[in-house]
Parts: structure tokens; sequence; C-alpha cells
């Protein structure tokens, strides 16, 4: 049974139209890739995906574990289980990092009817989790992603996902504003959170962080849809022709 | 002080939005509508002052008669008419308590669902506090522990009576009668207040806190405050304010004077939570307040931090004289404002002594259709020699209909003298409330994360048992900003 499934997703701006009948189907424990060309409309489908209002969805559904997406708002997807990591992580000058885990891992702990976290077993659990992603307790007590370097923002990300354990995780983007370094450390902290129960959709335009993070399937995303499935080899043949053979096939 | 979740229920159950909108059906002592020499004479008498005292409120009242109501603020509101207001209203039976158990049950339930615990046993360990109903001061706690150390800590209607060389000395020195409109029609008519005193070399062993509640209908609230340090001590007072939600304005215009002597210090906190009025604009309170601390002596220190979440229109700039030579002043503010509220508040630091040093740091939070203004003046006057002052004002609104203003006024008369002014203004982004609810916060509870962080420094200020409330109290008061 599939954990997340995407079918016939159209979804635009304005009059532009961005995904045109989009469909995907994700099971538990599996990893899907989607490369594409610039402009194939992949954020928009990791924003349509977590809530994002400024998009119309047309048509389509999104189900996770059989509840609809759609019609609810970002933060009921969050807590049925829906993590998305930004491309562009947002600041939130005056929040510290420690401030906004304890919030955002209570808030979910209320969701799923677990008894909220406080002081020294809090701490214990984010200090476990953070060193693991080599974030320092400095860097906790800065502001949300003010002054972090693009490698502390990822790690940031894949902190939170790492704390709110969710059932499906869509990376958008996650290999952009990384150095080598820090390309290895985040994607040995998302491999590390692989797990039976969890999906896990990576967006990226370069078949790089497929080397950190190696999905079961590859999909070949233009013009707002899935033109080619395959498995990681998929993602080799980008890398060496590029997206123009996929484009002019079509 | 944490509230008790059940009350807060009860509480809610009771009101939509505004938690203490409940009023408390009481027996009333009232004196007829409006004002005269025979009103001020009935309140004195009701208070069986001398005489002194009565000149010296019939004497402000001459003054006020020859004043106008200032229209210099950014506030706009329906004429009041000082005709129309009672100016006296006392539950009934609170003559000579001398314990709790003689308190009108009524009375203890309305401070319970305010979450204020008279009641001495379940009180927080190390918080005496004193309660003014309408006009009356209804109740004080932790008398004795604080009298063996030779604190004061009383009803100022009491002090007056039982210690008139400290009244007589100094109510109306640092803010004279004719200061200002509402300073003149405070000193004629004021029913209550606190009196502190704090006498050489003692630390005040716990926190003191004055809760003042507005029950009565088209009744106005004039209290008075007046607190002492003398050398070498220091205090911690904090002051909570809320009224019952009604249509019609209400009018809070209180005086709080301050006084630290040598190498003194008192630290002055205030969660405001007047009633703001409903969210088309309706009701409210008026609170025109006066607030000024004088610091006499050498090294001696006063310290506002105020958080101000309620009241319809607010007019109230806490401020400092800086008499002594290495004295200090800070202000600490947050000021929230939504529906249409509209507050004008900052402070004023003025620099006499060598060597003083202020600090004001202001945090204004503006939403819905509300107006937001901080007003500050940083005076150095020729003899601050190396007088320093630091200014950071921060704006922050959320949404598109709301304003912030910010506006300096700035003198200096000593060339050694050092000011700095920061400002800032910003808004919650859609970008940050989408970042915050793909993680499952709700908005209402973004914007709360978002504001607290935006106001850390300020709260931070606050004393511990307070804090929490007041973090909770911001939560609330933005309630329905956005979306």
């Amino acid at each position: 049974m599939s954990l997340l499934k995407i079918e016939d997703l159209y979804a635009s701006i304005g009059d532009e139209k961005i995904l045109n009948g989009l469909s995907l189907e994700i099971n538990a424990g599996e990893t899907h890739a989607i490369m594409g060309p610039n402009g194939s409309g992949k954020s928009t489908l990791s924003y349509v995906l977590s809530g994002r209002e400024d998009y119309d969805v047309t048509k389509g559904s999104v189900l996770l574990d059989k509840k609809e997406l759609l019609d609810i708002e970002a933060d009921e997807r969050s807590k049925l289980g829906l993590f998305l990591a930004f491309q562009y992580p947002i600041e939130l000058p005056g929040v510290t990092g420690m401030t906004f885990l304890r919030t955002i891992i209570n808030s979910s702990r209320i969701a799923k009817n677990l008894p909220e976290l406080e002081g020294i077993e809090l701490v214990k659990l984010i200090r476990k989790k953070a060193a693991e992603l080599e974030i320092s307790q400095d860097m906790l007590k800065r502001f949300v992603n003010v002054g972090f370097s693009g490698g502390e923002k990822k790690r940031f990300e894949i902190l939170q996902m790492a704390l709110l354990d969710p059932k499906i995780a869509v990376l958008d983007e996650t290999d952009s504003g990384l150095d080598v370094d820090a390309l290895r450390i985040v994607g040995k902290g998302v491999t590390n959170l692989k797990s039976k129960d969890r999906g896990m959709l990576v967006i990226t335009h370069y078949q790089r962080l497929l080397d950190h993070i190696i999905p079961d399937f590859v999909h070949i995303m233009v013009k707002g849809k899935i033109i080619q499935s395959g498995g990681p080899d998929l993602a080799k043949l980008v890398e060496k022709e590029g997206y123009k053979s996929f484009l002019n096939g079509n | 002080m944490p509230i008790q979740e059940e009350t807060i229920e009860q509480v809610n159950l009771a009101t939509s939005k505004y938690k203490y909108g409940f009023s408390t059906d009481l027996e009333v002592d009232k004196a007829p509508k409006g004002l005269d020499e025979n009103i001020i004479k009935l309140i004195s008498s009701k208070k069986n002052e001398p005489e002194w005292m009565l000149d010296w409120r019939l004497k402000a009242f001459e003054i006020w008669k020859k004043m106008k109501e200032p229209e210099w603020a950014k506030v706009n509101y329906s004429k009041i008419d000082y005709q129309d207001i009672y100016y006296y209203s006392a539950p009934k039976n609170t003559e000579k308590l001398k314990s709790l158990d003689e308190v009108d049950p009524e009375l203890l339930k309305t401070y319970e669902k305010l979450g204020i615990p008279l009641n001495e046993q379940k009180a927080l360990a190390g918080v005496a506090v004193d309660a003014v109903f309408d006009s009356v001061s209804v109740v004080t706690t932790f008398r004795k522990q604080l009298e063996e150390k030779g604190v004061i800590f009383c009803p100022i209607s009491e002090a007056i009576k039982t210690h008139p060389e400290l009244i007589k000395k100094y109510i109306g020195s640092v803010i004279p009668r004719h200061d200002n409109y509402f300073s003149a029609l405070n000193s004629a008519v004021f029913t209550d207040g606190s009196f502190v005193y704090i006498p050489k070399g003692v630390k005040c062993p716990m926190e003191l806190s004055t809760y003042f509640r507005i029950n009565e209908k088209n009744t106005g609230q004039f209290e008075r405050t007046l607190i002492i340090a003398d050398d070498d001590s220091y205090v911690s007072y904090l002051e909570g304010c809320t009224a019952p939600q009604r249509d019609e304005n209400q009018l809070h215009a209180a005086v709080v004077e301050l006084i630290t002597h040598d190498n003194a210090e008192i630290k002055y906190s205030t969660v405001q939570n007047w009633f703001p009025g409903d969210e088309n604009g309706k009701g409210g309170i008026f609170n025109f307040v006066t607030k000024r601390g004088s610091c006499l002596g050498k090294n001696s220190k006063i310290s506002w931090t105020q958080v101000e979440t309620g009241s319809a229109v607010t007019w109230k700039y806490p401020s400092c004289i800086l008499h002594g030579d290495n004295s200090v002043g800070e202000f600490y503010s947050v000021a929230i404002t939504n529906n249409f509220q509209q507050a004008d508040t900052g402070t004023k630091m003025i620099h006499l002594g060598k060597n003083t040093k202020s600090t004001i740091i202001s945090k204004g939070i503006s939403a819905g259709k509300s107006q937001n203004t901080y007003r500050g003046k940083v005076l150095m006057q020729p003899g601050a020699k190396n007088a320093r002052n630091f200014t950071q004002c921060d704006s922050l609104l959320i949404g598109d209909k709301c304003g912030a203003h910010t506006i300096p006024y700035i003198t200096s008369k000593n060339p050694s003298a050092n000011i700095e002014h920061e400002a800032t203004t910003s808004k919650i982004s859609e970008d940050q409330l989408f970042y915050c609810l793909s993680r499952g916060l709700s908005e209402e509870e973004a914007v709360s994360l978002i504001v607290n962080g935006f106001c850390k420094e300020v709260m931070k200020e606050l004393p511990m048992e307070f804090s929490v409330e007041a973090q909770k109290l911001i939560g609330i008061s933005l309630e329905g900003s956005v979306g």
C-alpha cells in the first residue's frame, strides 16, 4: 500500500500552469528522487505538497496514509507526518534554535497525544540528534537561520526532520549551497533517517546529491509532469548527457 | 504568577476573547456622577483624611479646572465628559478588614478568576499582594513579614493617616499637581493605590505586587502609587491591571511616583491588560497615566519594565529624572496593539547628574488596524557631564492595515554627553509564517513565537513569576491578527 499517492496533480500561479498532471506513488521504506531542469516545476511540487497558499491546485489528489492533504492547511499536513526541508530556509530573528525546536517538538507531540517534553529530557534529545549532524550547542543558541552558512541551514533542516520524525520527507534541492564536506554531513544525516516506515522524496537538479542519498527510484520531471522513471542509473544518465535528450524526446 | 488552568477555562467560557471581561455583582457604595468640590470633599471624608490632604486635593482641582486636555498625542478618541463619570465607588463592607475572612466572598472569587491568590497560604512564596478594586484597596497580604523588616506596604489612604510625614514630604514631589491635565485630575480625586517605603539598608524580602481592577460601570479609576527607597535599599514591585468587558469607554488616570535615595534601587514592572475594546473598536479603557521616578541619590537606579497589551487608548511615558551622580535609569517596554487599539507610549530620560546613564529598549508590535507610537525624550542638561544614553526602538508590523511610528526628541546641552539611538521596523513575512506552519505550528502559535522572540530583551527583565504569564498574554492579545 502506498504511503504517499499523488494523482494527476495540476497547479498554477495566476495564468501560468506549472504542474500538468503529475502522478507518483511512494511506499513506506522507499526513497524516490525527482530530477529535472530549471523551471520544470520541482520546487512548486514541494510547495504544493506542503500546503503553501500561493498556488491554485486545479485538479488532482494527494493522499498521505489515505488522507487527502489538499483539503487541509500546512500545519495539519505537518501533523499528519509530512515534512519539507526547504531549499531556502527562512530566517526567524529573535527566535533561538533551541526555542524553535522545543516549540515544534512539543506541538507535534501534542498532536500525537504524547506528553510534552520539558527540561533536561528535551535538551538531551535535541543534543543527541544535533551531535549526529555535527551541529554545535552554540549554533542552537543563535537565531533560526540568521547568519547561518549554507551548510548550517541545511543541517538545521535535517535536524528538524530528525526530531519531527515524519512519515514522508520531501527534500527540496537540499544540495544547493553546500560544499563537499557539508554535502557529506547532510547526506549521511538523511541516510541515517531512512527507515522501513518512512518514505522520502528527494528533489534535485544535480546527480551529486544522489551519491550521498541513494534513491530506489529516479523520476525525470519536465514541464510539470514525470516523463520517465527508472532506477539509480537514470540519474547517472542525466549526469552524463544532461536533460537535453529528455527534452528532445518530448 | 501562573494562572490555574481551571480558572482560565471558566473565564473563557464566560467571555469570548478578553478573558478578564467578566464583571462582579457586589453591593457598592457610590458617590453621584460628576466632579465638583463637594465630590472631592466626600472622597476625602470617606477616607477620613486629615485637613491638609483635602486642601491639597482642592488646590489640585483648582489647577485642573484651568487646564486643557492635551491633544498632542497620536491618538483619536471621542471627547470625555468628565461630568459623566463616577469618581468614587467602593465595594461595601470593606471598612477595617483585619483578615481575609472578612472580605466579601464575591470579591475573593473575582481575584481567583484573575489568577491572583489572595489567600496567604496559597500565595506564591515571595510575593506580597495589594488588591485595589475600583477605587478601594481591599486587602494587602504578607504585611506582618514586611513590617518585621521595617518595610511599609499599605494602601495609600492608610499611609496618609499613619505616615503623614512621609506622604507630606513626597507626594507630588516627582509629579507636581500642575504637571499635566491628568496628574492634576488624579491629585484631586485619587481614591486609593499603594504606598511603599523601604527603610535604609533594607533589601525588600519579597516581590511587592498590586492588582488593579475596574469593575463598576462608568467609573473612573484614579489610583496613586508612591514608592520610596531610602539609602542602600532595594525593592521590586509589580502591578497588574484588568477590567470587565463593557461597551462604553472607561477612564483610568493613575499617577505613580518613585523616589530612590543614595545607592537605592527600584525595579517597577507592569503587566497592563485593561480591556482593549472589542474587534470593532467598541469599548475599552482610556489609559492616561503619569509615571515618573526620581533618582535623587547618587548611584541610585530606577528601572521600568512594561508589557502593555490592553486599553483602547494608551497615553503613558514612565520616566526617570537622574539627579544623583552616577544614577541609572532604564526603560524596557513591549507595547502590543491589535484591532482598533491606539498606543502612544515611551519614556523620558532627563539627565542632570554627572555620569548618569540611561537605557531605553522599546518594542512596539502593531496588528489589525491599530496605531502604535513610540514617543521618547532624552535630555542631557548642562550638568550631565559624561552622561550616556542608549536607545533602541524596534517596531514589528503584522498585516498591512496597522501603523508604527517612532518619535524621538533628543537634546544635549553638555558636549561630553553621549547619545545613541537605533531604530528598526520589520514585518512578519508570509515566508516566516509558512516556515512555521510547515513545522506543524498554527498561525497563532507562529505569531506568538516570532513576537516573543522579538520582545525577548524586554521579557527577560520581568520577574520570573510573571514572565510566563506575560508570554501567554502576548499570544492571547494577538489572536486573530493573521489570516
